[in-house]
């Protein structure tokens, strides 16, 4: 579709357009991001230092860049996602070379005042891409077979980089992301039911590998899955994650123990307590309510995106919509099956809770696509 | 590229619509089985894991108890507990193990043989455990590293009570000393209390304080803490206080105690001084000794090697453990058997050419020239061997040995102390069953005058002479009071000795010390309301042979030390109103000579409550005696002791 399809009279100019962003979706945003700020508050002991300061500063960034992304008509941004993917790819060829190494695992690039990680932002411009491939694609060859091929190139190839570094969350996620807005964009049944009877060979073939030469994922991946499957065969070991996860889930009870009040956050039994475990500390503090409260939050953002994909007649911000609604969903869906012992510990953190620059900056942008896509609607 | 139909556009959009409703409608199915799976652990589970979570969170510690303290008769601190600093270590915490010791090093003196155990002692133990780097650092020390600690990871300042005995040697024999407790002492405990599981925990060890373990040691209180997942207390949540350790308080004496064990000085001897009429041991001197302050946190090896390596063995508690040969101490033992046997009168004489012939076997009086006529006083005077193997001969073992028996002879008494002799006490029956021999008359010649089978130790030789001075079977007693329940004094029934043969025995006991011709008559007291009865006594470990006669040998302090014969003494004072009773034991003192000024000097030093004046001496050995007492008074301890406060 060319810029002249969009209905350009209707469409908000200038400042106005601020008017008619998706205020709900930002409330939602803003109130989840609020859970964090308070979590964060509470695991360093009621101090603002050393998370919660710099989140809302991170924050308060995010929203400006979310404005920022808001304000571009969606036109724009269909016209660079090729580009962008094309970068993104590129940057994360560039870590695999040359990025520095760290925490085992090569994953970022430093731009000197902040540390890039390409694959969180390859979540967004996978998206974008896939979205605006299906655009621009006839729908009658939507399930024509060379034309599935490209879309599964585009996902497959970030997807085995990321999985390189190695990083098997954030691979899952671009798969997972990436087979969502190929379903939505009306591929045959078929190609799902063959890519599922194939990731359930690749399991077959991860575990058969085990102990080869050719094994295709690391030890420690390996324990993660074990621990998994058996979180009790090394409760102080590699079990403890899940082990001391639980338990802080658990002793929540109804409406937990009360602000600031969770001995296993604040006496350090649980790990990685300001990021991917930042979950348990809710609901050990705030209980099944405060739990399910989050839950519905990240329901209610879903349900707000979905709608507005739904009324959007513009094919490119709908499945980009729901794309980054995907990715939303796959965060902290794993995320959560994580800390509650139904997935392994993959390192996935909980989005816009858990600590951490890169991943909040790369959900704004994502939102603020979203908003875009919303505030330039066909009308 | 061509434009699509409204209607294409619309049927294209409701299907990604529809698509879109299918996928919502799975993510909030998945939500759903969160919520699920929320509840079953939060709600269903809630109770097992809150559970969990408080076993994470609550560790129960110990409160170390403290260990009751020592005192002497009058309230002098001989035992008591010192706050102790040291710096510990857990290897997990600390990283860099020697990084950080490195560390350490500049801000403490760090012993290397400290170090060297810490070090194993790391390599066995789980490296959560903390290890103690440096014992009995200083306050100064101390608040160093207690400053330092931000850079000192897994490094932990810690204050505990150590013992520490402040007369050191003076008493090490009686009071024994603590240690850490060992794998060995566990291993002999059925059901260990949990406080001996703290590392380094101080447990008694020999003597007094291994004897009386129970009562020292209190009860452990107990503290519910809050730790962090790496086991760092971050709050106390409640504590319920223990019981500490019951107080003792000696019947020793500590200046005389302190007096005795210096005036044995190197000698390898023994003293014991007792109260005649209640049975208190007053003083129970030992020598040579050690410092038990050493064993308290574990003894170096280097120190424990010169310790038992030395041939006068200050380990050893000579006073009641060491057993010897009696010698002519015994002779009272069996004169009194002939006389209550009806066999002598007091004025009956038997005649000394200097030896006897016993079953084709020459005995020997110590008077090779002989003692010629002689009575009982005299005998007891003089020594005279040949007078008591004729009695002895008369009267038989039998008799003797249930006289012997009635004056504490073969007696294991009821003291808190380590390995109490029996000492031995010959009979038929003793000599049949333990050697398979049948007794013969030498050897009842043999134990007339002490030698042969007989065994007694210095602490049953002073209550022999306490009984012979009262006529009563005074038992000894060491413990006045426990927590501040003063101890019974054992009644003490009659020997069932008659008054009169007793008397008589005393009359020559007294001559010994005031008789011109007394053994001990050089070493008297002349302060006349402190006269003294005695008896010297020599005992052989071995004969001279005829080849050393031969090559010249023919005085004892020409043989090496350890073949040497015992010198002993025994002896009560005042004479007309008997208070105490001393036993002196030098070992290889080459005879009586070397026992005897030692248990007239600690027999002045009890009566008189101090240093005695030098008129209680004769004249001649004022000088030497005045030298004596300046050298003395340098050694016994007197600053340093504290006493007791009493709240």
């Amino acid at each position: 579709m060319s810029y002249l399809e969009y209905n350009v009279k209707h469409v908000p100019t200038g400042l106005r357009k601020v008017l008619h962003l998706n205020w709900a979706l930002l409330l939602l945003i803003t109130a989840v991001a609020g859970v964090g700020f308070l979590m964060l508050y509470s695991v360093a002991g009621g101090s603002f230092r050393p998370w919660a300061e710099p989140q809302m500063k991170r924050y308060a960034l995010g929203v400006f860049v979310m404005l920022f992304v808001a304000m571009v008509p969606i036109w724009f941004w269909r016209s660079i996602s090729g580009f962008a993917y094309l970068v993104t790819l590129v940057l994360l060829v560039l870590v695999e070379v040359m990025g520095s190494v760290g925490m085992g695992a090569q994953r970022w690039i430093d731009l000197g005042f902040m540390r890039l990680q390409p694959s969180e932002l390859m979540k967004i411009t996978l998206v974008m891409s896939l979205a605006a491939y299906y655009d621009w694609l006839p729908t009658e060859k939507t399930s024509k077979p060379l034309w599935v091929l490209i879309p599964v190139l585009l996902i497959i190839i970030p997807t085995m980089l990321v999985l390189r570094q190695p990083d098997l969350g954030t691979s899952i996620l671009l798969l997972t992301g990436g087979a969502i807005v190929m379903f939505l964009a009306g591929v045959h049944w078929g190609y799902f039911a063959a890519v599922i009877s194939m990731v359930v060979g690749l399991v077959v073939a991860v575990f058969q590998s085990r102990g080869t030469d050719w094994q295709l994922l690391k030890n420690y991946q390996y324990r993660r899955i074990d621990t998994f499957l058996d979180p009790s065969s090394d409760p102080l070991g590699a079990g403890y994650h899940i082990t001391q996860s639980k338990i802080a889930l658990g002793s929540g009870g109804w409406t937990g123990r009360g602000f600031m009040q969770g001995t296993q956050s604040r006496l350090n039994f649980l790990p990685e307590k300001h990021t991917d475990f930042i979950f348990t500390t809710l609901a050990e503090e705030f209980g099944y309510v405060g739990a399910v409260s989050l839950l519905s939050l990240y329901a209610l953002i879903v349900v707000f995106c979905i709608a507005s994909a739904i009324s959007n007649k513009d094919r490119y911000s709908s499945l980009l919509i729901l794309g980054i609604a995907g990715a939303f969903f796959l965060f902290f869906a794993v995320n959560m099956s994580m800390v509650m012992g139904l997935a392994p510990v993959v390192g996935v953190p909980l989005p816009l809770v858990s600590y951490g620059g890169s991943a909040m900056l790369v959900l704004m942008v994502g939102f603020g696509l979203v908003q875009s896509a919303h505030v330039h609607r066909p009308r | 590229m061509r434009a699509k139909s409204p209607t294409e556009v619309t049927e294209v959009h409701g299907r990604l619509s529809r698509r879109a409703l299918l996928l919502g409608g799975t993510m909030l199915a998945f939500m759903t089985g969160l919520g699920f799976r929320m509840r079953h652990l939060q709600l269903d589970q809630a109770d097992q894991y809150r559970l969990l979570a408080e076993e994470n969170r609550i560790n129960i510690r110990l409160i170390p108890p403290a260990r009751g303290e020592i005192f002497d008769r009058n309230g002098i601190v001989l035992a008591r507990n010192e706050p102790s600093y040291r710096v510990t270590l857990v290897p997990e915490d600390a990283g860099d193990v020697d990084a950080v010791i490195d560390k350490l090093a500049t801000l403490v003196e760090l012993d290397p043989n400290e170090l060297d155990r810490a070090v194993t002692e790391m390599r066995r133990s789980p490296p959560f455990l903390p290890v103690t780097i440096a014992d009995r650092v200083s306050w100064d020390e101390l608040s160093r590293v207690a400053v330092n600690t931000p850079s000192l990871p897994g490094i932990t300042p810690e204050v505990g009570l150590s013992r520490y005995y402040p007369l050191r040697g003076d008493l090490a024999h009686v009071l024994g000393y603590v240690g850490p407790v060992s794998d060995y002492d566990l291993s002999k405990i059925d059901n260990p209390d949990q406080l001996l599981r703290i590392p380094r925990f101080q447990i008694g060890k020999v003597g007094l304080e291994g004897r009386m373990e129970d009562d020292l040691r209190g009860v452990a209180g107990t503290k519910r803490v809050e730790v962090n997942a790496v086991g760092r207390i971050m709050r106390e949540l409640d504590r319920r206080e223990g019981e500490q350790g019951d107080d003792i308080q000696l019947t020793i004496d500590q200046s005389l105690q302190s007096y005795a064990q210096a005036r044995l000085g190197e000698e390898s001897a023994a003293a014991v001084v007792m109260d005649c009429e209640t049975g208190d041991l007053l003083a129970v001197a030992s020598a040579p000794t050690f410092d038990p302050n050493l064993f308290v946190e574990g003894i170096s090896v280097a120190d424990y090697g010169e310790l038992t390596g030395d041939d006068h063995r200050p380990l050893a508690a000579k006073s009641v453990q060491g057993t010897y040969p009696p010698g002519s101490t015994f002779k009272m033992i069996t004169a009194l058997a002939a006389l209550e046997e009806g066999i002598i009168g007091f004025d009956d004489t038997v005649y000394c050419p200097g030896h006897m012939e016993i079953s084709n076997r020459r005995f020997h009086c110590w008077k090779r020239g002989g003692h010629g006529q002689m009575n009982l006083v005299q005998a007891l005077r003089e020594s005279c061997d040949v007078y008591f193997y004729d009695i002895a001969l008369q009267v038989g073992i039998d008799k003797m040995s249930e006289v012997a028996a009635r004056f504490g002879i073969g007696e294991k008494f009821d003291l808190p102390l380590s390995g109490v002799a029996r000492g031995l006490n010959p009979s038929r029956e003793w000599k049949n069953s333990v050697r398979g021999e049948d007794w013969v008359v030498g050897d009842t010649a043999n134990a007339s005058i002490g030698q042969g089978f007989v065994l007694a130790s210095p602490l049953q030789l002073a209550v022999m002479t306490a009984r012979l001075a009262t006529g009563k079977a005074v038992p000894p007693r060491l413990v006045k009071s426990i927590n501040g329940v003063e101890q019974p004094i054992a009644e003490a029934p009659p020997l069932d000795i008659s008054p009169t043969h007793l008397a008589e025995v005393q009359r020559g006991m007294y001559a010994v010390s005031n008789h011109r011709r007394g053994t001990a008559y050089s070493k008297r007291i002349i302060a006349d309301e402190y006269r003294m009865a005695g008896k010297t006594g020599t005992s052989q470990v071995r004969n001279i042979t005829a080849a050393e006669r031969a090559r010249g040998v023919t005085r004892n302090e020409d043989l090496p030390w350890n073949r040497r014969d015992h010198g002993l003494f025994v002896n009560y004072a005042p004479f007309d109103n008997p208070k105490i009773a001393v036993a002196v034991v030098v070992e290889h003192g080459s005879g009586s000579k070397a026992a005897t000024p030692i248990g007239r000097d600690i027999t002045l030093q009890a009566l008189y409550g101090g240093t005695p004046p030098l008129s209680a001496y004769p004249t001649k050995d004022r000088n030497s005696i005045e030298k004596q007492q300046e050298e003395l008074e340098k050694l016994v301890p007197g600053r340093e002791i504290t006493r007791r406060n009493r709240a």
